[in-house]
């Protein structure tokens, strides 16, 4: 997309884009984060479950910059990467979908998608008069929600017009039409009825299918089993299992996360989509 | 592309400049029906006279709530507007009284009314302290340091620049004073900053939902100070077209400015609760107060009719708001 100011690479299925190793974080006497992994590669959708406390969402403000780790390192596409503050992954083409819907609801689709991103037109309307150029901005998104399949009214409704499932999924196609590298959406659906999350989980497939990978992290065992690709289960504070739909069952997933039955970290789950 | 999608997007025509400026459309209404009634109740009306009267009673009030509704719009409300804006005629006046350059004098007023700006800017971003308490403490202290400026009373300024605001604009007798002119101008320059600028969208996202347009990446504090400081330069320019109004810098003047701009912005269609509005709506407010002040007294009604009346409108306009935010929640 024109007003990318990178395009989008999308590397070879299977190839590693982030990679967290021996995270650590501890809060006083609580550590929230005990040596945890975490491996996201192309064109998958990792899902990242766990119980209550388990550190999932520690590991999620982690890798979008909203907490620093006391130790462990964060990698993007194999580089080293520092984020101390939300804005440093989101320079580095990493969007966040955050479950609380975080739109304007009075302001129009179309401003919404584009808001904090607004393009100016060219020349001197656009240097000096800080003229937006609204009619590109519509155009874009008008593009980009076809692209993304994703049935609106209209680009000029209001957001609060549209239906809970259609503004999440404004939250969603600005967090699709601005990354680069990875989307992480967290509990994206906690807030939606049932049919209003189906239309954010087709979303998210088409997010995956265009090769942007996507770490959702979800309470939600059906939407879990109906969207990953691989299943990162965390415990304690770690990553205790990387599995897949394919290989375990609901039951014994949930029997992992509560510690029922025994993880198989670093076994042969781990080897990513192509070979699932 | 899925044909669906294309003639479902295809289908709307509200653009965000027309949504945006909706809501001024009723309170439009309401200024013609009020100017109908007053121009058939009363022969005098509708005479350039009066109309150029009106506009120049609304200048002040009318300047002031600009910055009124960009605070409103961000989710705040501004208490010490009338009171700055008061600090500039008192200022200005002063120092062009003992014999400074008038140019300097004007600009040092502005200034400082601009510098009152930053301070509260600063503790409503900064330290998050709400707007109400936040400029209801700087309207104590700006009006005791302004009468503390004064030493006394009201004193006359008859300076050429001070009160040029005040003269007509075009030819004698137009009724169209460069006040006038001024304030039209800046109610384009915000117009164009509210609606063709990233900066206004930020300031309605701002209003709209502060945690979102944190996310979203808007820089939220910087946003809100320059609201603020913005607001404030605009009072000290209503500080000139006041001295243009009445060449007399008086530290008990303007002061029910605050609660008579924030009637404008309420019944020009903005909400109090911020995020919504349209700053044409803030002019059109403007205009139904002075209209209604200036119909009721032609038609001989008793003055305390315009206070009962401005209510009545404050509470229907509010209400309107309120029922029409509900059926969206």
């Amino acid at each position: 997309m024109s007003v990318q100011a990178e395009s989008r690479r999308t590397p070879a299925k299977g190839t590693m884009v982030l990679e967290a190793r021996n995270i650590v974080k501890r809060y006083g006497h609580v550590t929230a984060l005990d040596g945890a992994n975490l491996e996201l590669r192309a064109g998958e959708v990792l899902a990242v479950i766990g119980d209550n406390g388990a550190g999932k969402s520690t590991m999620v403000k982690v890798l979008c910059g909203a907490v620093i780790p006391d130790q462990g390192e964060v990698l993007l596409d194999g580089v080293p990467v520092h984020f101390t503050s939300p804005l440093d992954p989101r320079k580095r083409g990493i969007e966040t979908v955050y479950q609380d819907l975080a739109v304007a609801p009075a302001l129009d689709i179309a401003t919404n998608l584009f808001l904090g991103r607004e393009v100016r037109c060219r020349g001197i309307l656009g240097s000096w008069f800080r003229l937006l150029d609204k009619r590109r901005m519509k155009s874009e998104a008008q593009k980009e929600m076809a692209e993304l399949k994703f049935r609106l009214p209209s680009i000029d409704s209001a957001v609060e017009d549209l239906s809970g499932g259609q503004r999440q999924g404004v939250a969603v196609a600005r967090a699709a039409i601005f990354a680069r590298r990875l989307v992480i959406m967290d509990e994206p659906t906690a807030a939606l009825g049932v049919r209003e999350s189906g239309e954010v989980l087709n979303l998210i497939r088409t997010i995956r299918d265009r090769g942007l990978p996507v770490l959702l992290i979800s309470h939600n065992m059906p939407h879990v089993f109906e969207l990953a690709d691989r299943i990162h289960i965390m415990r304690l504070g770690r990553r205790v299992a990387l599995t897949t739909p394919q290989k375990h069952t609901m039951g014994e997933v949930v029997a992992i996360m509560t510690g029922a039955m025994p993880g198989n970290d670093q076994a042969s789950g781990a080897d990513g989509p192509s070979a699932a | 592309m899925a044909p669906n999608a294309v003639a479902s997007i295809n289908r709307g025509t509200v653009s965000l400049g027309r949504a945006i400026a909706t809501p001024a459309v009723g309170p439009l209404v309401v200024l013609l029906v009020f100017c109908a009634i007053f121009s058939l109740s009363t022969h005098t009306f509708l005479a350039v006279g009066n109309l150029s009267l009106i506009i120049q009673q609304s200048v002040i009030v009318g300047t002031l709530a600009i910055g009124q509704s960009m605070i409103i719009l961000t989710g705040g409300i501004d208490l010490a507007n009338g009171a700055i804006a008061v600090l500039g005629t008192i200022v200005a006046g002063r120092l062009v009284n003992d014999g400074n350059n008038p140019a300097l004098c004007l600009l040092l007023a502005i200034f400082l009314c601009t510098l009152v700006g930053v301070i509260s800017g600063l503790l409503v971003s900064r330290l998050w302290l709400p707007p109400f308490i936040v400029t209801l403490g700087l309207l104590g202290i700006v009006t005791a340091a302004t009468r503390l400026i004064a030493q006394g009373g009201a004193f006359p300024v008859t300076d050429d620049l001070l009160s040029w605001t005040g003269n007509s604009a075009i030819r004698d007798g137009s009724g169209v004073t460069y006040g006038m002119l001024i304030m039209f101008g800046l109610y384009v320059l915000v117009w164009y900053l509210l609606t063709q600028t990233a900066w206004g969208r930020h300031v309605y996202a701002i209003g709209n939902n502060r945690p979102a347009a944190r996310l979203v990446g808007i820089p939220v504090q910087s946003r809100l100070l320059s609201v603020y400081v913005f607001a404030a330069f605009l009072y000290g320019v209503g500080a000139w077209l006041a001295l243009g109004r009445i060449p007399n810098a008086d530290p008990n003047a303007l002061q029910n400015a605050n609660l008579d701009s924030i009637t404008a912005v309420v019944i020009g269609g903005t909400s109090l609760f911020g995020g919504r509005g349209s700053i044409w709506g803030t002019i059109v407010g403007t205009l139904i107060v002075s209209v209604l002040r200036n119909g009721l007294t032609l038609s001989g009604f008793d003055p305390l009719w315009q206070d009962l009346v401005t209510g009545v409108l404050v509470i229907s306009a509010v209400a309107v708001d309120q029922i029409s935010r509900g059926k969206q929640r």
